[in-house]
């Protein structure tokens, strides 16, 4: 039998639903590839599945039945990782999740499944890194705006946490890296994209559009910064540890005055 | 708010602040339920970390550096020659909402220096809480001080309106107090922490009976020790620790390697290094005796008075009790895994899961993340290959530390060539 190569639009859904198409077809050699991503394999024949909703919600229902909580959430963490070939993992734990009579999610000595942990904690870790290294600007129409560029698809992951918090004031979480974002009202969260006037800088507070407070305030927060370090105690190693510098770009303590 | 007068008392009261090394503001149940601004109820959030590598949680500030008294150790004591500064009560609530807002902090931690009286003190920080919960509908994170002798009332308040409260005994046995702050008792430290324990463990009861009962410092109590300052050892640190902890249902006990801002002869001198190494022994101790079951007296007692510098606090123990092992990952219980050095608790858990499936070999050990270079002497698993020689705990220790790097390594060195 030729081997096949699945492709879908790229949304959870999409993947679910051609993972159904494997489960109906019986299918053995097979990979999944988000249509961004495709790479012609020499040997093996391409076919796009469509996105369907209900079939989605099938599979979805039936992983949920054949794992423990944990480990469906550890699934969704995955897929959100766009890591190239995380399909194809998470197809093997979903394979073996449903040849097994007891529920497998802890089963770490498996090699898809000690993959899939480890994949979906490197996503709940930059997370808590978004919750933590998301730094609002007030702007000029009073919404906080933030602008993000996470190594994962996070944003999805950390919206109820950002609403929660932030329940009586307008904010914008923007991922620069992947053009969308999130915009809360007071009342919904929805997602948006954006189409920045030309003379605005994602990283600079300018004050053609932020509030002129928001300078006082990014400054004392800088002072505050300084002077709450120990000197004596520096160790810039474990400091870049914990604060990785990719992410400084966005930091208002890390910004030259 | 004037903004440059703002700045110059936020640099000089969050300087005198930072020795406090408290920074957790996880443990709350704070929800948002009233739409307004914050949330307390997940786990702690470290927003940044200043260039020591240290957590900012917290917007951790004085209310004020005047102080009647006259620690040795302490920074802002009265007769050190430093600027000082007041915040007034609005200035503290802005800082905060306007930080929190930005996303910089998960909250507030108030101390503040003793002026007038340890009431008069109190009373202001309890209003900063206050009017943060009453008026700005807060509901993220507040670490209020318990002033040493606040009178029980205002302790009462305060843990109405903080999710944390702590006190500091900051030197661990009397004798120390006596010689580096005389004016201070320690019956002043215990009384407002005896408050809240009581008033923690009545709203317990009463919130079985009357689910509405208003929360009562739902992140609880903790206190910080000075390392270093006042000559005890490690032994003696551990075991107040391990009271304050049985006695008084503390959280934490956080332990703070004195940094030398004085030249009293009573302390170390400026200039001398802080004991950073000791202090993460001491924290690694800290650990073993609240999450991995071990008793305090098993790692320091009278025959060891000291935690080694060379290596961590489980395999010294490890070292000195081989009669226990080597342990079998596949068949022992969760008391015995967490004793084998280079195992953590997130470890021991999955090996007690991934074992339902198969026998563990060290390939799935080693993959699962156990540190074999340390846990290889002292396990088996489901393979013939293991230590067979039978070797003495020097001979291991030599080993272990051959093969590995400690990241303490230079100060390790630097430290041994002092006492050598």
């Amino acid at each position: 039998m030729q081997a096949k190569n699945l492709i879908y639009d790229g949304t959870f859904d999409g993947f679910l639903s051609t993972i159904f198409y494997v489960f109906e077809h019986k299918l053995k050699t097979v990979t999944i590839q988000n249509e961004f991503t495709v790479q012609q394999g020499l040997f093996s024949e391409n076919e796009s599945i469509p996105t369907d909703e209900v079939k989605a919600n099938r599979v979805w229902k039936g992983i949920k039945s054949k794992l423990s909580s944990h480990g469906s959430y550890q699934l969704y963490y995955a897929f959100l990782s766009e890591d190239i070939g995380v399909e194809d993992l998470l197809l093997d734990y979903i394979q073996y999740a449903f040849s097994q009579q007891k529920k497998v999610d802890k089963d770490y000595s498996h090699p898809s499944i000690l993959k899939i942990a480890q994949i979906a904690k490197s996503v709940g870790r930059e997370k808590h890194r978004m919750e933590a290294f998301v730094r609002f600007r007030l702007t000029k129409d009073d919404i906080y705006f933030a602008s993000i560029e996470p190594d994962f698809n996070v944003l999805p992951l950390i919206e109820k946490h950002f609403k929660r918090r932030y329940a009586d004031q307008k904010w914008v979480i923007y991922d620069i890296k992947r053009g969308y974002g999130l915009f809360y009202d007071l009342e919904t969260v929805e997602l948006i994209n954006m189409d920045f006037p030309e003379n605005f800088n994602v990283t600079k507070t300018d004050d053609t559009f932020f509030a002129t407070q928001e300078f006082e305030f990014q400054k004392l927060w800088q002072d505050y910064f300084k002077a709450t370090n120990i000197a004596s105690r520096k160790n810039m190693k474990l400091h870049i540890r914990h604060v990785p510098k990719r992410y400084w770009k966005y930091l208002s303590e890390k910004q030259p005055n | 708010m004037s903004f440059q007068r703002t700045q110059e008392k936020l640099k000089i009261l969050a300087d005198a602040a930072k020795y406090d090394v408290s920074c957790s503001s996880s443990g709350s149940k704070r929800a948002n339920t009233n739409k307004g601004l914050g949330d307390a109820t997940g786990m702690g959030i470290c927003h940044s970390y200043t260039e020591d590598g240290r957590c900012v949680s917290l917007l951790k500030i004085l209310l004020t550096n005047h102080c009647i008294f006259d620690c040795a150790y302490c920074v802002t004591r009265k007769s050190n020659d430093v600027k000082r500064a007041a915040f007034k009560v609005q200035e503290v609530v802005d800082l905060t909402i306007n930080f929190y807002r930005r996303n910089y902090i998960e909250g507030l931690f108030l101390s503040s220096g003793i002026f007038k009286s340890a009431d008069y003190t109190m009373e202001r920080l309890v209003a900063v809480a206050k009017k943060l919960r009453l008026e700005e509908n807060f509901n993220g994170y507040i670490h209020l001080k318990s002033i040493p002798g606040a009178s029980d009332e205002l302790m009462r308040e305060a843990g109405l309106y903080a999710d944390r409260l702590s006190v500091n005994i900051e030197i661990p046995t009397e004798a120390g107090l006596k010689k580096l702050a005389p004016d201070k008792k320690r019956e002043d430290f215990i009384k407002p922490m005896v408050k809240v324990k009581n008033e923690i463990i009545q709203y317990n009861a009463e919130k079985k009976i009357i689910k509405s009962t208003p929360k009562f410092a739902p992140a609880g109590q903790s206190t910080q020790m000075i390392i270093g300052a006042s000559g005890e050892n490690d032994f003696q640190i551990m075991q107040t620790s391990n009271h304050f902890y049985k006695s008084y249902n503390l959280k934490r006990v956080y332990y703070s390697g004195y940094v030398p801002i004085s030249y009293d002869d009573r302390l170390p001198q400026i200039g001398s290094a802080v004991p950073m190494l000791r202090e993460n022994r001491l924290y690694q101790t800290d650990w073993l005796m609240r999450f991995y079951g071990f008793d305090v007296s098993e790692i320091l007692n009278e025959q060891h008075q000291n935690l080694d510098l060379d290596v961590d606090p489980k395999l010294s123990w490890a070292l000195r009790n081989l009669h226990e092992f080597p342990v079998d990952v596949n068949t022992a219980d969760q008391r015995m895994l967490a004793r084998i050095p280079g195992l953590g608790m997130k470890s021991v858990f999955k090996i007690i899961n991934a074992r339902r499936f198969r026998k563990l070999n060290w390939e799935h050990l080693k993959k699962i993340g156990v540190a074999l270079n340390r846990a290889q002497y002292f396990m088996v698993c489901d393979s013939n290959q293991f230590e067979k020689r039978d070797l003495t705990s020097e001979k291991i220790k030599g080993l272990i530390l051959q093969n590995s790097t400690s990241k303490y390594q230079k100060m390790l060195s630097n430290q041994l060539s002092l006492f050598g």
